[in-house]
């Protein structure tokens, strides 16, 4: 018997788990490379917002740092749907599904408000996609993360359909685990976008 | 038949399909050299010339390069890995589909004279819709967003493959070095490929939406456009090179009789081209003027990027040396990559020189270069792996005969054709033009490049024939004809679909050597081990260490790749010709594609209902 094999059994104590385990589970390290390579895409986003703006010749944003109030609420939601789903996975951990459904459906609400005030916001704006390169910029900045939070949306939902349909609990719950990874990210993902959008204007002041 | 997920089928679509693209991209060359071959033809006309060159460009950098590479990693990966698949089965169905039909997408409006038409690296503004308003451009932009989805979950595949799916005792320090270069790759891409599948959306909302990104009018900048397009540009480089330079690394030995020289020197070597290859984009852009500062820290880091491949020549160089070269095919591909390697290398070099660059950026040197480079780097090794692999894809042994005649019209035909454009290009001769007057001193050594580049096709068709002719007629191989020393030759050949029958377990770098190397560190054991015979199972392994800690559930052939790639090329097509119903319902079809797809499943351990927790 050779060495390695020894090893392994001897570092296997007791047996394998099998099949989809959290962190041992492909799709946790499946969402970490995907998370990376969004990363990557909103970097290349934000550089190009930097790099317009550095070059820009006029004044800088051109129609004014835009208003905090609705942006702010919006991120204030953001946080409290990532604070939702830590809790409800924190629930399904320890093998209740309540609080997981409970988790599923506010983050799923506060999503939604958070999308229905990007609309109001939206459409309260004198520029466009069109008008100039600030308003290419902030409409795809910010329409690409509405996309993201629309599929994290769906996802949940998807999550609620199988969380009633009893498939989750304390052995198994890697499904939920990944897409609250998701989650998460779509979060931080926003609040580099708000800074970005909202913060920075005012500091050059 | 289509809904497989095997990585050994996978493997094989890919190999075909990108060789295919190979041979299209050679006809469009062969087209194009026929209308230089002298002074004031007229075979072409300009528009048509610059489809030609720009689909060429197109299909041997995005449809051949690396897809090919995906090809020999998706066979080879988890046979070298001793693993019974990649970690995502249906994701590489997914990524081969979707591969094959943004291929077919960028090639849609060629028969009817609309093909892309503004280079493969496609500035604005020229690009831009005032300049370039037909849908030739448009069909680029969004292919290349399709081909960025097939590129991306590749990646996701590699890296997670390697993370997860090692035999036990596969530490990070015992993997080929193919797997190095691949990882190294699909890692460079999965932070790359955002940049240009983000630039050309965006061009495609300037040219469709009237967004101003790149329209100076409006307060864009042209600029940005190249700077997104490099910091894609050049790392791609490496990624088309990398796991080339692995098959190298891994197969050159093997005729050498000894291992790699250098090995762990090479495989950091593979990661730091990389690292600095995230920092070297500016020097494709030394000719638009930017600030001094800016070109000297971007010169400097192209010099110093020269010093990990000149590691890994050495190692090569090291391993012949001291080794007993055995001169069969593979080994000639790979003597001739070497030389090819260090010519294109040396020609880059130059290039990375500020002063030198201005003279030459868009001439015929640079054209020169870069078919140094891409040729010299991944058509030798790759024909080269495909002779040395052969047998473990097909069961049969290529001919040697024809093998050896094949690379030799290769390399003579390469040099005589490609060597002579560094002159004309210091002559003066830009890249890019359908036609030259007379009279300039050009007309002699571009009739003398145009033969030489009709040689190299011959040698490739011979090299194609070899290939077809073997199918049939090759010489029945064993599991391991060339007495290598990696997993994928102690499984018979072709490999049965679970690969390994149990899973085996590693002690070093060679574990078919061992009994052979001296101060090995211990004995891998390939016969016995995990049986995992309880449906479709393999061993998931910690990341470095390749310590066994979960038992995978891998899942059977499924048709939901293929109907989710349907309706992804559909979504695109609905794009392109503006028809907002079939990209909205090719969406909602999308949406539901991936939720059959995934849907927790017991079979896959997923669900509270999996039965059998834990066990031996």
């Amino acid at each position: 018997m050779s060495l390695v094999a020894d090893d392994v059994r001897l570092y296997r104590g007791e047996a394998l788990p099998v099949g989809s385990k959290g962190r041992l589970s492909s799709g946790w390290w499946g969402m970490l490379t995907v998370i990376a390579t969004e990363a990557a895409l909103f970097a290349y986003l934000l550089f190009s917002y930097f790099y317009v703006a550095a070059q820009a010749t006029g004044r800088w944003p051109p129609h004014g740092p835009p208003k905090l109030g609705l942006a702010a609420a919006g991120t204030v939601l953001l946080v409290l749907g990532s604070a939702t789903m830590w809790w409800g996975e924190k629930g399904i951990r320890a093998g209740r599904r309540g609080p997981l459904l409970v988790g599923l459906v506010s983050s799923i609400v506060l999503a939604v408000g958070f999308l229905v005030l990007e609309v109001i916001e939206w459409s309260g704006k004198d520029f466009s996609l069109a008008s100039d390169a600030y308003g290419s910029l902030y409409y795809t900045v910010t329409g690409f993360h509405m996309l993201h939070v629309i599929v994290g949306a769906l996802m949940l939902a998807m999550l609620a359909v199988w969380t009633a349909l009893g498939y989750f609990g304390a052995r198994r719950h890697s499904t939920i685990s990944i897409a609250v990874l998701y989650w998460h990210f779509v979060t931080v993902v926003w609040i580099a976008v708000f800074v970005t959008f909202y913060v920075t204007p005012y500091l050059q002041r | 038949m289509l809904t497989s997920v095997d990585h050994k089928t996978i493997g094989k679509r890919y190999l075909v399909t990108a060789f295919l693209f190979l041979l299209i991209g050679g006809l469009e060359a062969a087209v194009m050299r026929a209308q230089l071959a002298q002074p004031d033809q007229s075979l072409l006309t300009p528009e048509q010339y610059n489809q030609l060159f720009t689909m060429h460009g197109v299909t041997m950098i995005f449809l051949y390069a690396l897809p090919i590479l995906s090809g020999f990693s998706n066979f080879l990966w988890p046979l070298l890995l001793g693993s019974r698949d990649m970690a995502f089965p249906r994701l590489n169905a997914f990524s081969y589909w979707v591969f094959l039909f943004s291929g077919l997408f960028l090639y849609v409006s060629f028969p009817l004279g609309k093909a892309p038409d503004a280079g493969w690296f496609n500035y604005v503004p020229y690009a831009s819709l005032p300049f370039n308003p037909g849908i030739n451009i448009d069909v680029y932009a969004l292919g290349m967003v399709l081909l960025g989805v097939s590129t991306t979950v590749g990646s996701i595949n590699f890296v997670v493959s390697l993370i997860r799916t090692r035999a036990p005792g596969m530490s990070i320090n015992r993997v080929p070095i193919l797997v190095w270069g691949t990882l190294t790759a699909s890692a460079g891409n999965l932070l790359a490929v955002p940049a240009v599948s983000l630039a050309f959306l965006m061009l495609w909302m300037d040219r469709r939406f009237g967004s101003h990104f790149f329209d100076i009018a409006g307060g864009g900048q042209p600029l940005l456009w190249q700077h997104l397009f490099w910091m894609f540009g050049h790392p791609w480089v490496y990624a088309i090179v990398l796991p080339a330079m692995g098959i190298v690394s891994d197969a050159l030995p093997v005729f050498c009789r000894r291992p790699l020289v250098g090995y762990t020197a090479v495989a950091l070597a593979t990661v730091t081209t990389m690292v600095l290859g995230f920092g070297v984009w500016v020097h494709h852009m030394f000719a638009t003027g930017l600030p001094p500062v800016s070109l000297s820290f971007f010169s400097a880091a192209s010099f110093i990027i020269v010093i990990p491949s000149a590691v890994a020549v050495f190692a090569w160089l090291a391993t012949i040396w001291t080794g007993r070269p055995q001169f069969t095919t593979p080994f000639l591909f790979f003597a001739g990559f070497i030389v090819v390697f260090v010519i294109g290398g040396l020609s880059g070099f130059m290039t990375a020189a500020v002063p030198v660059d201005t003279q030459l950026t868009d001439t015929y040197f640079i054209v020169a270069h870069l078919h140094y480079v891409l040729i010299g780097i991944n058509v030798l090794p790759v024909a080269g792996g495909i002779h040395y692999w052969f047998p473990k894809l097909t069961g049969r042994l290529m001919s040697e005969r024809l093998g050896k005649w094949s690379f030799w019209i290769m390399f003579i035909g390469f040099n005589v054709g490609f060597f002579p454009m560094h002159i004309v290009g210091l002559l003066g001769m830009p890249r890019r033009v359908y036609t030259y007057p007379d009279g300039l001193g050009w007309g002699a050594l571009n009739l003398v490049i145009t033969a030489g580049a009709y040689l190299f096709a011959a040698g490739v068709l011979l090299f194609a024939f070899n290939i077809v002719r073997s199918l049939r007629h090759g010489e029945k191989a064993g599991p391991n004809p060339w007495d290598a020393p990696s997993l994928e030759w102690a499984v018979p050949s072709p490999p049965p679909p679970y690969n390994f029958a149990v899973i085996p377990s590693v002690a070093s770098r060679y574990p078919l050597w061992e009994d052979r190397l001296e101060g090995h560190e211990g004995s891998s054991t390939i016969g016995e081990g995990m049986l995992l015979d309880d449906g479709r199972e393999t061993v998931g392994t910690s990341a470095l260490d390749a310590i066994p800690d979960v038992i995978l559930r891998m899942p059977g052939d499924s048709p939901a790749p293929l109907i989710l790639a349907m309706a992804l090329a559909a979504l695109f097509g609905g794009m392109l010709v503006h028809s907002w119903w079939l990209s909205g319902f090719a969406a909602v079809a999308a949406v539901m594609a991936m939720t059959v797809w995934l849907w927790p499943e017991a079979a896959l351990g997923q669900t509270m209902d999996v039965v059998d927790e834990p066990r031996g």
